[in-house]
């Protein structure tokens, strides 16, 4: 099967196109916009990434880096679907357990030497192995590539992992399971090639701008920790020709006002929009600040494991608390970013998942709050017996607000009075972690686009699953999926049982908000994870 | 004197050494570690880390194999955060840059808030006085939390005359905004330090005695009431030094310098031991040279100070 006859060939067509019009220097090839003079693109950061290197990158920013320093097997569109990056398409086996990636012949490393499959074997043994200490070499082991636990373990050597080059320019994996959206998988930094001979050479400093060798369409110029990093278009790169800015600048501005004021005072190209102000930059400028979904959800883990509350052990109450939260007026009078009330934890944007009609879901606030009320009341709790528990939420007034909000409404609707209780980062995810909480605020954004990457959070195995949440129809259902071509009735129904043993509520769906310069051009709006490439961006008049 | 030296060095070792084995032991105790993330790691994977940075070893064992690091090969270890990075690596590049906004912010700070403190003294109760009073109070009730973004506001966004951030090597423009937001408040502290201990002075017997030998006003301020005036001032401008000299949270936060003063904070809220660990140093072992520095200084303006 080649899953890639029609996208490859419409990468041709843009390619050709592209080709052609370098002469006419000052328009775009495609869209025949005029092309501003400097094609520099500007960005910031809240803080520095805490790596460059692929195998050892766990942040947002890192990934962007990685992104532009190298390129995958796959690349995304701006919509977020699959392209092909160093692989021109891929084959799998009748079940899908073996994937077999042709290589281009054209990609190279920025020093000259080919791009081949065994440095993709190479990246991937490298993330596996105990000796890197990936923060993300658990990414390998969701991809089910053969022989992975027992090289994390250190039972195995790294060689034994279930990946080989064929030749140069064929690349193999074998996995454990059937993943059908595996390819999808290796649009992932961890999984992107890095080249043997420049790491044993450097060491851990290999990511400096003196030492750094990529395949991407960029390579690193300037890294002054802290402060500013440059990247510059590569002349190597097979697709450079399509490449219209020249260089990418990402400025470390920890502080939001301070990066909306230099984006007002033309310093960035993508300005950060400082919590509660979403509204506000709206009506200034409104063609600048734009919001749009994300894969991720933010809501309340009720505990139910052996430390958590005798109460929330009772499935009457986790409904009323569910239902008595009026989620319109988070994301309406609180957030005001577009953000989408949430009645289902996997967030309508993620790729071939229909949000399920749930049966909370389709009630007016009014009946969820009476019906909230007569649970409670069945579950025994009343005025002569008080309901009593804690909310835990990390220090920050963007959850205080929400959490008041929340806290009021269950005072107003259930008469209950639960108590806030905040704590520094570190310290509220050990207690939470640990299971020394009551209800817990929470957040999670997908790994990759895909139901999985959310459900695979009440699965009962999960080291994810804070609520302790334990259902033998979820965990056989989540089993099952792996290996289906559609699973999305597996997880419909999974939903479907969320939202009846509510193990946690659900408050909103995410948005991505920024401020974006009228002159940039190709921002990737489109593309739910957030992902997007330097290469595809360019800068208008 | 040269005794007094030694003896001091001699103390320094161990308090250093305490220094270094109590932050140690706090900082462990704080819950959390640089692995914990909001998606925690398998425990394999974090078996497989805390093996990498040696966080596997008993508490003792971490401690001696610290202190050895620093004292054979001056090795402060690496980042557990900036994963690329050696604390080293973070302080050579951090360190110069707040050395240099941090002393040229010194340099502003005793050389507009010493003669201010002095004249306003000399003329009490004129309008100079008044307005270095008035200066004093506004700039410590202005935190330069406040300062750092009204400035970048007026001087980038309204005028359009400095760049609102970055360091870019520290020239001239990257690095007025960072100066006046740091210099500001010690300013403040030293022109009212000066003027009440100037006021002090000139209140006393000997500067009686010197105006009643007919010596000009000139002479009276410079050369007899100024050194004695100015121990106090000294004595608060050593540990100001050390304080300005290792950077601010809030310049690094508004005006992204790339200096280490952000490193306080966000090393500790990240736990990221190794680079807690050697700021504490840093600022521990400059804390004590110039604690050192002072008493000297203090030997040699004041001839009633023998060692």
């Amino acid at each position: 099967m080649n899953y890639f006859a029609k996208p490859l060939a419409a990468g041709f067509v843009i390619a050709s196109i592209a080709a052609a019009p370098v002469l006419a220097a000052g328009t775009h090839p495609v869209t025949g916009e005029a092309l501003a003079d400097d094609q520099t693109f500007t960005y910031s950061l809240l803080d520095d990434s805490t790596s460059l290197d692929p195998q050892i990158i766990e942040d947002v920013s890192g990934s962007a880096f990685a992104r532009d320093l190298f390129e995958g097997l796959m690349n995304q569109d701006g919509d977020g679907n699959l392209v092909p990056g160093v692989a021109t398409g891929f084959t799998t086996n009748a079940d899908k357990t073996v994937y077999t990636f042709n290589l281009r012949d054209n990609a190279k490393w920025s020093d000259g030497n080919p791009v081949t499959a065994h440095d993709f074997v190479y990246a991937w043994r490298r993330a596996a192995d105990p000796e890197t200490g990936s923060p993300y070499s658990w990414f390998m082991e969701i991809m089910a590539i053969a022989g992975v636990g027992d090289v994390l373990s250190g039972d195995e050597a790294p060689d034994t992992l279930g990946v080989r080059a064929v030749d140069d320019l064929t690349f193999e994996v074998t996995l454990t399971a059937s993943l059908p959206y595996f390819a999808s998988m290796t649009t992932h930094a961890t999984t992107f090639p890095t080249p043997s001979w420049v790491i044993e050479e450097h060491g851990a400093e290999w990511t400096r701008p003196e030492n750094m060798v990529g395949n991407g369409a960029y390579v690193l110029t300037e890294h002054i920790l802290g402060e500013t990093s440059t990247r510059e278009r590569s002349t190597t790169y097979w697709n450079n020709e399509a490449t219209i800015v020249d260089t990418v600048t990402a400025l470390i501005i920890a502080s939001d006002d301070t990066a909306l004021t230099r984006y007002l005072a033309g310093e960035l190209t993508i300005g950060r929009v400082p919590s509660g102000q979403y509204l506000r930059l709206k009506a200034e400028y409104p063609e600048q600040a734009k919001s749009n979904p994300r894969l991720c959800t933010y809501y309340y883990s009720l505990n139910m494991g052996e430390n958590g509350p005798e109460s929330l052990k009772d499935i009457r109450v986790r409904q009323a608390l569910s239902y008595a939260v009026d989620r319109s007026i988070i994301t309406e009078n609180i957030l005001q970013a577009g953000q989408i009330p949430a009645f289902t934890f996997t967030p309508g944007a993620t790729a071939g998942f229909e949000v399920p009609e749930v049966e909370f879901g389709m009630m007016s606030q009014d009946e969820r709050n009476a019906k909230a009320v007569e649970l409670l009341a069945d579950a025994g709790y009343g005025s002569d017996n008080p309901l009593e528990l804690e909310l835990l939420y990390n220090t920050s007034e963007g959850h205080k607000s929400i959490a008041t909000a929340i806290v009021q409404m269950w005072k107003e609707t259930l008469g209950i009075d639960v108590t806030l209780a905040n704590m520094e980062w570190k310290t509220f995810l050990q207690t939470k972690g640990d299971g020394n909480y009551d209800i817990g605020r929470a957040g999670w954004c997908g790994d990759y686009n895909e139901a999985s990457t959310f459900l695979d959070l009440v699965n009962s195995g999960s080291g994810y699953n804070d609520s302790k949440f334990s259902n033998a129809e979820v965990d056989a259902l989540l089993e099952s999926a792996r290996t289906m071509d559609d699973a999305s009735a597996n997880y419909t129904r999974i939903e479907e049982i969320v939202a009846t043993e509510m193990p946690l509520i659900p408050v909103y769906h995410y948005t991505g908000v920024g401020l974006y310069s009228p002159s940039l051009k190709g921002w990737p709006f489109g593309n739910v994870e957030g992902n997007w490439y330097s290469r595809d961006l360019y800068i208008v008049e | 004197m040269l005794n007094y030296v030694i003896k001091r060095v001699g103390f320094a070792i161990p308090t250093m050494l305490i220094l270094i084995v109590f932050s140690y032991v706090l900082m462990h105790a704080a819950p959390g570690g640089p692995f914990t993330s909001e998606k925690p790691l398998p425990p394999q994977v974090l078996a497989n880390i805390e093996a990498k940075y040696g966080l596997d070893q008993p508490l003792w064992r971490q401690i001696i194999n610290y202190v050895w690091g620093i004292l054979v090969e001056f090795d402060f270890g690496p980042s557990f955060r900036y994963k690329d990075r050696s604390v080293n690596d973070i302080i050579a590049q951090g360190f110069p840059v707040t050395i240099k906004y941090g002393s040229w912010s010194f340099v502003v700070a005793v050389g507009i808030g010493i003669p201010l403190g002095v004249i306003a003294a000399v003329r009490q109760n004129t309008w100079i006085d008044y307005f270095a009073v008035g200066f004093s109070i506004g700039a410590a009730v202005l935190p330069n939390f406040v300062m750092a973004p009204l400035l970048v506001i007026v001087f980038t966004l309204w005028l359009g005359w400095l760049p609102g951030g970055g360091w870019n090597g520290g020239d001239f423009e990257h690095l007025v905004m960072p100066v006046i937001a740091l210099s500001t408040s010690y300013m403040a502290s030293i022109a009212r330090i000066s003027r009440s201990s100037m006021l002090e002075v000139l209140n006393s017997n000997f500067i009686r005695t010197a105006r009643a030998k007919g010596l000009p006003e000139r002479t009276v301020i410079l050369r007899h009431a100024l050194k004695p005036a100015m121990l106090p001032v000294i004595s608060y401008l050593g540990p100001a030094f050390v304080g300005i000299i290792t950077g601010s949270f809030i310049i690094d936060l508004y005006f992204s310098t790339g200096g280490i003063g952000i490193h306080f904070v966000n090393a500790a809220l990240n736990r990221d031991y190794s680079v807690i660990m050697g700021l504490t140093v840093l600022v521990g072992s400059l804390t004590i040279i110039f604690n050192l520095l002072v008493d000297l200084i203090y030997a040699w303006i004041d001839p009633k100070i023998r060692y």
